[in-house]
């Protein structure tokens, strides 16, 4: 199912990558080859193999519930752009 | 013409754990901005989400609670999701949840309306991540950002569509409400976001396909939630009826103007891409820890309803009011247990006498302070105290209200050395206006003689079937024992006496 331009530019929107027509090009072809891999995965007979969620066979380690974190606000913000009052400044967004 | 409404809800509950769901930064409320966002929730590079242990306990006592503690409404084996968007209080640019696989699947609430009891079904109920904060006020043209919120645990609890009304909608929210509060594992706390819905509202004429549905986000109030509903319901028909046709939407409720408006949407916002978090490796949870989590449950609404039925014989509305938090259960079963302290056998009447009080005087008070449900003036040592000499006769039940109301708004003027007040505290007051009532039968019996022969009157009218003379006689009896005298005694009494 190979992609059209249209479904690169919504993808790319999604993302928040911006692409000129040339990349827009490039793109399509470079996933339409993952797509390629994808078909090839999808075309394997799974019925009786349980779904992996993970790469991994083992399960989540669990830590205990206390505080371990200090304030290192200073030290974070140091490097931010923009701060005002404690807080990291954006460019304004409002629905 | 006729539309049914079908609505379901999403609640986000805050759990009560000290720290994140995926960092060791504190969870408290109120904290100067950013200074309880570690690197794992302001996203560092390199930073790993670790599970918090017990944000997945509370959601398997959830679980176990929604499902009358069966397990079979637990996965085993739960996977954690990213769901992508972009918003500059999610600074991974995805937040983890669950998805295909959530911790709770199933279970059920019930809830008690007009037009009875009805069981609404839980789809399931996912662990996941809050976002931070956006603030909005002027920074040079700027949005804030305070991250403290951010990697805090959030239980969501899914519905079915199952409810037909802003009525049910509301009582499921406070059912569900009173549930998680019941069972510690979220504060409840609507004012700080502790606990919020959001309503997916659709109309269809009644037995058709279902409607369109709108969602209406964030309603962080019962009323809210009821406004909103009605708003956008009657919204809904009005468009149909007119003609048009619903999209598929999602809206926020405006509290000052009372009407719901289409957000703009960010991008297809349901296009959030979920897919399984290499981070983190599937959520077991063995039978183990179940039983361990079951057995320190304790008895829940349904199961505490149903004693004070079965074993006080309260009536299911009783019952119901004194279930309705645990904090009102407490109370009540310490009132009980104050009231009968030297261990006396207790009768129906007794506790009806305690349910009686509780949710007429208590809960009266309690609502017209704007209490929240742990808050109780008169403690219910005191007022199980009260009612204990009120049974016996000591006090009259108008003295018991007003010795009550008097504790009651001392307590609540702070004017009390000891909260809630104290036996003690009762008696010196009983003593010192000289508010005991007279019982002792002999006293009673020679003041009543001493009236008898001053009113040989009113004893001729009584013989003569005046009912009203009678009144007069007991009337004359109150007055000589300086309105002290036992009501019920000297009724009794004057009646023996005069033959009646």
């Amino acid at each position: 199912m190979p992609l059209s331009p249209d479904e690169v530019r919504r993808i790319a929107l999604l993302a928040r990558i911006e692409l000129s027509e040339p990349e827009i090009a490039a793109a399509q072809g470079q996933l339409n080859a993952i797509f390629g891999l994808i078909e090839k995965l999808q075309a394997a007979d799974t019925r009786g193999v349980a779904p992996m969620s993970h790469a991994g066979d083992a399960s989540a380690r669990l830590r205990e519930d206390q505080v371990l974190e200090s304030d290192q606000r200073e030290r974070f913000q140091s490097v931010a752009p923009h701060v005002e009052r404690g807080l990291y400044l954006v460019p304004r967004v409002i629905e | 013409m006729e539309w049914e409404t079908v609505i379901g809800l999403e609640t986000h509950a805050q759990l009560s754990t000290v720290s994140k769901i995926f960092s060791g930064a504190s969870t408290a409320f109120g904290a100067a901005p950013n200074t309880q966002a570690c690197g794992v929730d302001i996203a560092l590079p390199g930073v790993l989400p670790v599970i918090n242990r017990g944000a997945v306990e509370r959601a398997i006592r959830f679980g176990l609670a929604a499902n009358g503690k069966r397990a079979d409404n637990i996965c085993r084996r739960s996977v954690f999701a990213r769901k992508n968007y972009f918003y500059p209080d999610l600074p991974k640019g995805y937040q983890i949840s669950q998805y295909e696989l959530p911790i709770v699947s199933g279970g059920s609430v019930s809830i008690v309306t007009r037009s009875g009891e009805k069981i609404i079904r839980l789809t399931r109920a996912h662990l996941e991540e809050d976002a931070g904060k956006s603030l909005h006020e002027d920074f040079q043209g700027m949005s804030g950002i305070d991250l403290n919120r951010a990697g805090t645990p959030l239980l969501e609890i899914v519905s079915e569509p199952d409810m037909r009304s802003a009525e049910e909608a509301v009582a499921y929210a406070k059912a569900l409400h009173a549930l998680v509060r019941w069972i510690g594992i979220c504060d409840g706390n609507m004012q700080e976001g502790s606990f919020r819905c959001d309503a997916n509202v659709s109309v269809r004429r009644p037995g058709g396909p279902l409607g369109t549905r709108r969602e209406i986000k964030n309603l962080n109030s019962f009323r809210f939630l009821q406004q909103a509903i009605e708003y956008e319901v009657q919204w809904q028909i009005d468009v149909i009826e007119g003609g048009g046709t619903i999209g598929q939407a999602t809206v926020l409720f405006d509290a000052d103007s009372g009407k719901t408006r289409e957000m703009r949407s960010k991008e297809d916002a349901h296009d959030y891409r979920y897919f399984p978090d290499p981070d983190l490796l599937p959520l077991e949870v063995s039978d183990v820890w179940i039983d361990e989590v079951r057995a320190a449950i304790g008895e829940l609404p349904g199961e505490r309803k149903k004693r004070f039925q079965e074993s006080m014989a309260l009536s299911e509305y009783d019952a119901g009011v004194l279930t309705n938090d645990r904090e009102t259960g407490d109370y009540f079963e310490g009132v009980i247990g104050a009231s009968l302290a030297s261990g006396e056998a207790r009768d129906r009447a007794d506790f009806k006498l305690c349910a009686n009080w509780v949710i007429n005087e208590v809960l009266a008070k309690r609502n017209a302070d704007n209490l929240p449900p742990w808050q109780f003036a008169v403690s219910d040592d005191t007022l199980g105290y009260m009612l204990g000499l009120l049974r016996n006769g000591d006090i009259s039940a108008r003295t018991t209200k007003d010795l009550f109301a008097e504790f009651w708004e001392a307590s609540r003027a702070k004017k009390f050395s000891v909260q809630g007040g104290s036996k003690s505290m009762v008696d010196e007051l009983i003593a010192s206006r000289g508010l005991k009532q007279v019982s002792d039968t002999a006293e009673i019996e020679s003041i009543i003689d001493q009236v008898l022969l001053a009113n040989p009157k009113s004893v001729e009218e009584f013989r003569a079937g005046r009912e009203k003379a009678f009144n007069a006689l007991v009337g004359q009896a109150m007055k000589a024992t300086k309105g002290k005298g036992n009501p019920a005694t000297i009724n009794g009494i004057l009646r023996r006496r005069l033959g009646a």
